[in-house]
């Protein structure tokens, strides 16, 4: 009769369910719709799935956006049922668990080059453990003509490389907002990089016709395309989403305030993970005046000694989108010039030191001037130069034509 | 006692003051059966109210009776005492230790907050694998609960952790054999993964379900000794597309709520990351950490991380027993060690 009998009835049926490290990603796609889960079949005792039905209280989360109290007014039941209640439905809701020694083997086991698409730079490869990791959003970030977009294509041709030469052998999408695509420049790294497949006949055109281009021109446009290709993600075999870039939609709306990307935020990154795929995101840059919004209340004092220096007003570069997105991307790579020389940095990474490679842009595409990464210290690392700028862009003129 | 404090629900009680059973004491001395009659209910609802109302005046009972003043209150006495033998879980780095006090606390709710790229997954990680770290080494030997909402937990980079703790380990062990011949356990580096238990959360309703489930979870797995829980970010859910800002806030003060009732009973440390947002403070941006001024309240600790210079600095923010401080700490390849840099290491502020 008491309400614990049937808890301890559940919890026996769902045991099994816990822990099945061999199929975990299916259940993780199935959770993300744990929430929406109708509690009429969650095998509540009849009597108390119906009061909840009768109040228009019929997911998780209709229940569990209301506290135990509110939900003893709104059901007229006691408190003790309506805790037994709210701990079923959460432990129904609640996604299962696994060890991180688990996690660990599968990716291993399951997972081609244990997750990474290796981006043939010898360094970078290195401190990132093989490459851009499957599974999260990885950003670049840099002023105009520093190669962004050159990155981007490299990728593209990675992923559709066949496993023999590097590649991840599969489909690319790619959301190229900013009407940058350049087949022919794909074709020409190709035939620079790897000359021994590009040169057999009808290569070029496989290779080209793995990679799928979307151009959309509004964000509600990208937004349907985005919702779109989830199905496609997973049906298609498409190893690597390319985004270049998020911040021409954003900024499009700018007029209305702030954009509102929480959405796409969320939705990009459960595309990475659910798909298990690399997803490659460009971002732009915007000046901002120094020392704007980078210090707490409780530094305000620190700030007199820099007052002086700042008076004549400096302007520095930062990542159009802001601290909110910041904390949404996994890696963050900062391109970037010095003097002239462009410069790849590792700005935000949960497994390599910030380190920094200069590189040059040439006909196979992006390489490195040396391998060894410069350490870069505090700050430094996120802080984006733009000198001698005019310099890169002439540049680039010549190696795109 | 009064009949409306009582945990039944609205109708009963209603039910009760209408047929005139006000106090607790009028329901003692009363049959089921008379009850079911008096309130038009059936017999069944009539014995759970009388069983909720003589639990209830049965702690009336106790409270006035014993020793205690208050029923469940400790002496601050006690809890000094409690307080001093209570470990606490080590950040590997020394001079964090210290303004700490030693570490984070068991039984405490820590936020810790910072600009991205600034440590906060790295030191939640280097958390889960100190709990883990035996007692025979001074650690507390428990093991962890991670709730990761935004997907950056890196197993390769847990291993990577876990290692370094193993050889430091190693290297203490030879040190100390010296004196004495006991030998103490060895961890391998994949023991440590083996003992964090990782939750993925992909929406907001899903981690309030985790925060329910975990009591009973941690029931479940009492054996093993669940030591942390860490939720890598309390924000990610709440940030995105979040517009009832009065309901973020409920939900968010509840979580709280049960987080710290989870870390008093079952003597655990929890650790709330959170994310840094811009705010307007006396005409100019500043940064502060997200979710708002009721949110602040949330947790006993707040560390705030932050660049000073090239430097990465820890700050408490806020903590009941500790004094305002901050401290350097680098993110090495070992994970979070003190700082190299020679210049004076604590600064009390």
């Amino acid at each position: 009769m008491g309400p614990f009998l049937w808890r301890e009835g559940k919890r026996n049926q769902k045991k099994g369910v816990y822990i099945k490290p061999e199929t975990n990603f299916p259940i993780q796609r199935a959770s993300s719709e744990m929430a929406n889960k109708l509690i009429s079949e969650m095998g509540l005792p009849k009597s108390i799935a119906n009061v909840f039905s009768a109040r228009n209280i019929l997911t998780a989360k209709d229940a569990l956006s209301l506290s135990e109290f509110e939900l003893m007014e709104l059901m007229d039941v006691g408190l003790e049922e309506v805790m037994a209640a709210v701990g079923h439905i959460s432990e129904i809701s609640c996604p299962p668990y696994q060890t991180a020694l688990s996690l660990l083997e599968q990716r291993n086991h399951n997972e081609y080059l244990a997750g990474h698409l290796p981006t043939g730079l010898k360094g970078l490869d290195a401190a990132l453990c093989g490459g851009i990791p499957f599974g999260v959003v990885t950003e670049l970030v840099g002023p105009a003509g520093i190669g962004k977009t050159q990155f981007c294509l490299k990728l593209a041709l990675l992923a559709s490389l066949p496993t023999s030469h590097g590649g991840l052998g599969g489909r690319v999408i790619y959301i190229d907002v900013e009407s940058k695509f350049s087949s022919r420049r794909i074709i020409e790294m190709g035939l620079s990089s790897f000359p021994e497949i590009f040169n057999m006949e009808g290569m070029a055109q496989q290779m080209a016709g793995r990679i799928l281009v979307l151009q959309p021109e509004s964000l509600s446009e990208f937004t349907e395309s985005l919702q779109k290709i989830k199905v496609s993600l997973l049906q298609h075999d498409v190893k690597l989403l390319i985004i270049d870039s998020m911040t021409a939609l954003a900024s499009g709306e700018y007029g209305q305030g702030p954009p509102k990307l929480g959405w796409h935020i969320s939705f990009i990154k459960s595309l990475a993970e659910c798909c298990r795929i690399p997803v490659v995101v460009t971002n732009q840059v915007r000046s901002q005046v120094r020392d704007e919004a980078s210090r707490y209340v409780f530094q305000g004092h620190d700030r007199a000694d820099t007052l002086e220096d700042t008076s004549k007003v400096e302007y520095h570069l930062v990542a159009a989108l802001g601290i909110h997105w910041a904390h949404a991307v996994s890696i963050r790579l900062v391109l970037e010039s010095r003097s002239g020389k462009r410069l790849v940095k590792i700005a935000k990474s949960s497994i390599s030191p910030s380190l920094g490679f200069f590189f040059r842009i040439d006909a196979s595409g992006i390489s490195f001037l040396n391998y060894e990464g410069e350490e870069m210290s505090g700050p430094e690392a996120n802080s984006i130069h733009c000198q001698g700028q005019s310099g890169i862009i002439n540049y680039d003129h010549e190696a795109l034509q | 006692m009064d009949v409306s404090s009582l945990p039944i629900s609205p109708s009963h009680r209603g039910k009760l003051i209408s047929a005139g059973y006000s106090s607790l004491s009028s329901l003692s001395s009363l049959s089921p059966s008379r009850l079911a009659l008096d309130l038009k209910i059936s017999e069944n609802e009539a014995v759970e109210i009388l069983k909720v109302a003589s639990v209830r005046s049965g702690q009336d009972k106790i409270e006035s009776g014993s020793r205690a003043l208050v029923n469940g209150a400790q002496t601050a006495w006690d809890m000094l005492h409690e307080e001093e033998s209570s470990k606490c879980i080590t950040t590997s780095c020394s001079n964090l230790d210290e303004i700490l006090s030693g570490g984070i606390h068991c039984k405490e709710v820590t936020e810790i907050g910072g600009v991205p790229g600034i440590g906060k997954t790295q030191l939640g990680i280097q958390l889960a694998v100190n709990v883990q770290i035996p007692a025979e080494y001074g650690g507390l030997g428990g093991k962890a609960v991670y709730i990761d909402t935004e997907g950056s937990f890196m197993v390769e980079r847990v291993l990577q952790i876990a290692e370094a703790c193993a050889q430091d380990m190693l290297e203490y062990n030879t040190l100390l054999r010296r004196d004495s011949q006991a030998c103490l356990v060895d961890k391998q580096p994949k023991s440590f993964l083996d003992n964090i238990f990782y939750f993925r959360v992909c929406t907001y309703t899903e981690q309030i379900a985790v925060i329910n489930y975990l009591e009973k979870f941690l029931s479940e797995h009492k054996d093993v000794g669940v030591k942390v829980v860490i939720v890598d970010s309390i924000t990610f859910h709440f940030r995105q597309d979040f517009e009832d800002m009065a309901l973020r806030t409920r939900l968010l003060s509840g979580m709280a709520l049960k987080l710290m009732k989870l870390a008093k009973k079952f003597n655990l440390a929890v650790v709330l990351l959170n994310q840094v947002t811009n705010k307007f403070v006396e005409g100019s941006f500043q940064l502060t950490l997200a979710l708002g001024d009721s949110w602040a309240h949330a947790a006993t600790n707040r560390i705030i991380l932050y660049w000073n210079g090239n430097e990465r600095h820890a700050f408490i923010d806020k903590s009941p027993s500790l004094p305002s401080a901050s401290s350097p700490y680098t993110v090495t390849g070992r994970g979070i060690r003190n700082s190299t840099s020679n210049c004076k290491r604590v600064k009390l502020m």
